[in-house]
């Protein structure tokens, strides 16, 4: 299987490539990705030598142009694909259907690839996908469960993608508008979830709180793990029930059910975290890379050991299982 | 309860304690030097930073009896050092291997947060691009060091590495070289 | 400009349900969107009420649609939405799945469940047979503004979110059931007893969201009163309602009121808050930066 790794600044593309990545999403520094933070991203000059390194070192590259086009102002999501042929991406991963048909259109060369903020989640959808706009792989969304998937695969010619590793979104991607209610800015419209912008730390005797946009979404006591400030994460009470009502503040680690993912006929292994550092991508992708290797060989699965790179520093195999439910 | 990451070494507490009452200016004026001339070399950091290249940042290694107050002022940067905490749009507090090892690429900093070896206030998107910045920057402090030294580098070098056998602390970046 | 009652998006007894639609049929509104949004396993203890509501409500002289899941998943779901598509009663799509089962031609709507977000995606569900789009609640009016001119040109009629709890998320997980330590395959249709949603405080008891099984709601109800000058001159046809368990009629009546002209915002929303005085209201997205914000001093 083939592991596609996160990279938010060149130097985590290089340490992607050097550390075994067979391909490498990134996005342009701008509103037109998912993962659209202060300081990271890539600009036209930067992609543009990062794929030439990352093909003089035998990966791929793959841009993320994730959200969704803005209304009135379409032609910074239709530059961002003529620059990403032009950077000879090896495929552009959109979501939105009009950006969808934009691109079939003008750059039928140029290889797409359905963003998981499509969420699509059944079979109907991804040939769907297939058939209209030429998608040759569909990133599925974090809510099936691994018979789910192959029951997918069975039914299609698209290439699948799962999430193995990092950040868990419980809701259906793209489909999800808690962050702009409570800060204004969305995953679909501006690029970011929970916003730094937004968040407020206050740490008192080692009580850390978190704010975001005003709501309290987290308190965590002396020595507890901090999670990130992610509103569907947080914690709150309904009636007289309190606690991560939407989600523990955990990551998504597959690692274990890769045999099962592979016999499910998925091609490609997907890691989250363009926010993440040069440290993080190395670790993570060393680490995945050694697992594929193993599974490919037909060899033991190497022990995992990235439970201290997760947040809340807890694992869960997420929606892959069907008690997550 | 959190789980650390790899023993972070604590500054000891004998020269911390020397250093409450140290001179702190001819420290600062040598930082100074130094952060101007890693701005000269890494121009890219601050062009990355955007608007946040323009704000304020305390820096406070927990370990150690004063705080160090950074500007990058878009690639001018003036380092203070201060006892006192200053007025600044965000802070980023943690013991200084710790700061150190980010900025070397040995720890990452959001597990730094996770586990709360890392405490960060203020403006976190400030915080975010600067640690981002850094991080695409891949800055090596000792390599830095021992070139602005000239003559003396072979020294600084090998004094470099003494000091990060002695103390597990990342003065320098390590590169993982052996699937490369 | 037209009103239009969105699917119910709460789990209702049968009877509720079906009396809700009933009284529809004399409700001042121009449309009506029936069936099952956020469930499957909700339909079975209502679908056979579906076939009387819609003869009821064509009868009273209102356009009827039927709606799709929000997220289609399992077979048995790609089942329902195929036959769904063959009842002969004009289709809502909320999630785009839907239009796999749709021959090339028809028309139908597109709920503000599915991405459009701007005018190529408007452009590409014209030509696929959208008449029209209830845009994602997300969308700011300047957005609304350029989708509402786009649409014109291609025949396709605008309707936005007008008032109701705003539907923030979808998901695989069910968080009534979550709430009760279930299994969602054992819910025991934990749903059933919050008519309007379980309200979500933060640990401050702040009122935040609402949780409606698989989906998570806002805690303010958006409400449209005092931006109707503004969609009007957007260019926007029609407004939804949301159902909401109690007084439903008569809020209808205040928004045909407002749309008549014959009351004054401040008055209309006056109204609005001694019907159900204990709901907390927002602008929803299109007035202000977070879509919390209320543009409304307090009248408390």
């Amino acid at each position: 299987m083939e592991i596609v790794c996160p990279a938010g600044t060149p130097a985590a593309l290089r340490a992607a490539v050097k550390a075994g990545a067979h391909t490498v999403y990134c996005g342009f520094a701008d509103e037109t990705n998912a993962r659209n933070f202060p300081g990271l991203n890539f600009d036209r000059d930067e992609m543009r030598d990062s794929i030439a390194f990352a093909h003089d070192h035998g990966a791929k590259v793959l841009i993320a142009i994730n959200t969704y086009p803005r209304a009135g102002d379409e032609a910074l999501w239709h530059r961002a694909v003529a620059d990403a042929a032009k950077c000879r991406a090896d495929a552009v991963i959109l979501a939105d259907i009009g950006l969808l048909a934009f691109a079939h259109q003008n750059f039928p060369e140029l290889r797409r690839h359905l963003s998981v903020q499509a969420a699509a989640a059944n079979a109907d959808i991804v040939n769907f996908y297939g058939r209209t706009f030429g998608v040759k792989r569909v990133v599925l969304p974090r809510v099936l469960t691994v018979p789910e998937i192959a029951a997918i695969n069975a039914e299609t010619e698209v290439e699948t993608e799962v999430f193995v590793f990092g950040g868990l979104c419980v809701m259906a991607e793209g489909r999800c508008s808690l962050s702009s209610y409570a800060t204004g800015k969305s995953p679909n419209m501006n690029g970011v979830c929970s916003p730094a912008s937004h968040v407020e730390y206050h740490e008192q005797d080692g009580q850390l709180d978190a704010r975001l946009g005003g709501y309290t979404i987290h308190r965590v006591g002396k020595g507890e793990p901090a999670p990130y400030p992610t509103l569907c994460k947080g914690c709150f009470s309904a009636g007289s029930k309190t606690g991560h009502l939407f989600e523990d503040p955990v990551s998504l680690n597959a690692e274990a059910l890769m045999p099962q993912l592979q016999k499910a006929g998925v091609t490609a292994l997907k890691i989250e975290g363009r926010q993440r550092s040069v440290s993080y991508v190395s670790q993570v992708v060393r680490n995945f890379r050694a697992a594929v290797d193993a599974l490919d060989a037909g060899r033991a699965m190497p022990e995992g050991m990235l439970v201290r790179l997760s947040e809340g520093q807890a694992n869960t195999t997420g929606a892959y299982r069907k008690t997550w439910r | 309860m959190s789980q650390p990451l790899d023993d972070i070494p604590i500054f000891p507490r004998l020269p911390a304690r020397f250093l409450r009452v140290a001179p702190l200016a001819p420290v600062a004026l040598a930082l100074n030097r130094f952060a101007r001339r890693v701005a000269r070399t890494h121009p890219s950091m601050f062009r990355r930073m955007g608007n946040y290249a323009h704000a304020r940042f305390e820096i406070d290694p927990t370990d150690l009896p004063f705080v160090i107050v950074i500007e990058p002022r878009g690639g001018a940067p003036l380092v203070a050092l201060s006892r006192q905490p200053k007025p600044c749009d965000a802070r980023i507090a943690g013991p200084l291997a710790a700061l150190l090892g980010m900025v070397h690429g040995a720890y990452d900093g959001d597990a730094l947060f996770f586990s709360r070896d890392l405490t960060v206030e203020g403006d976190t998107s400030a915080v975010l691009a600067l640690r981002n910045a850094i991080d695409a920057a891949e800055l090596d402090l000792g390599a830095e060091l021992a070139e602005a030294l000239g003559p003396a580098s072979g020294l600084v070098r090998r004094l470099t590495e003494f000091g990060e056998r002695r103390t597990g602390v990342a003065l320098s970046r390590h590169e993982e070289i052996e699937t490369w | 400009m037209e009103l239009t009652v969105g699917a119910v998006q709460f789990f209702w007894k049968p009877e509720f349900w079906a009396q809700f639609h009933a009284d529809l049929a004399d409700a001042p509104v121009d449309r009506v969107v029936l069936g099952e949004l956020v469930c499957s396993k909700r339909l079975p203890f209502y679908q056979d009420l579906i076939p009387e509501a819609v003869a009821t409500l064509q009868a009273a002289g209102k356009e009827v649609v039927l709606t799709s899941l929000a997220l289609i998943t399992l077979r048995r779901e790609r089942k329902l939405m195929a036959e769904l598509a063959e009842m002969g009663v004009e289709i809502e799509i909320n999630d785009l799945t839907a239009l796999a089962y749709l021959p090339e031609g028809t028309a139908f709507s597109v709920g503000p469940l599915v991405n459009a977000y701007n005018e190529g995606t408007l452009a590409w569900l014209a030509a696929r047979g959208a008449t029209r789009i209830s845009l994602p609640p997300e969308l700011p009016l300047g957005s609304i503004r350029v989708l509402a001119q786009a649409a014109k040109a291609l025949g396709v009629q605008i309707e936005v979110w007008g008032h109701g709890r705003l539907p923030l998320a979808i998901s695989g997980r069910c968080y009534h059931s979550r709430l009760y330590g279930r299994p969602k395959d054992n819910c025991q249709y934990a749903c059933e007893e919050d008519p309007d949603g379980r309200p979500v405080e933060t640990l401050d008891q702040q009122p935040f969201l609402a949780i409606n099984g698989v989906q998570t709601l806002s805690d303010t109800h958006a409400c449209t009163l005092n931006q109707i000058d503004a969609l009007r001159d957007a260019g926007v046809a029609a407004l939804r309602l949301s159902p909401q368990s109690q007084r439903f009629a008569d809020l209808c009546r205040i928004y045909r009121a407002m749309l008549e002209g014959s009351v004054a915002p401040e008055a209309a929303i006056a109204q609005l808050t001694a019907l159900t005085p204990e709901v907390r209201l927002s602008d929803g997205f299109i007035d202000g930066a977070r879509g919390v914000a209320w543009s409304v001093e307090s009248t408390a």
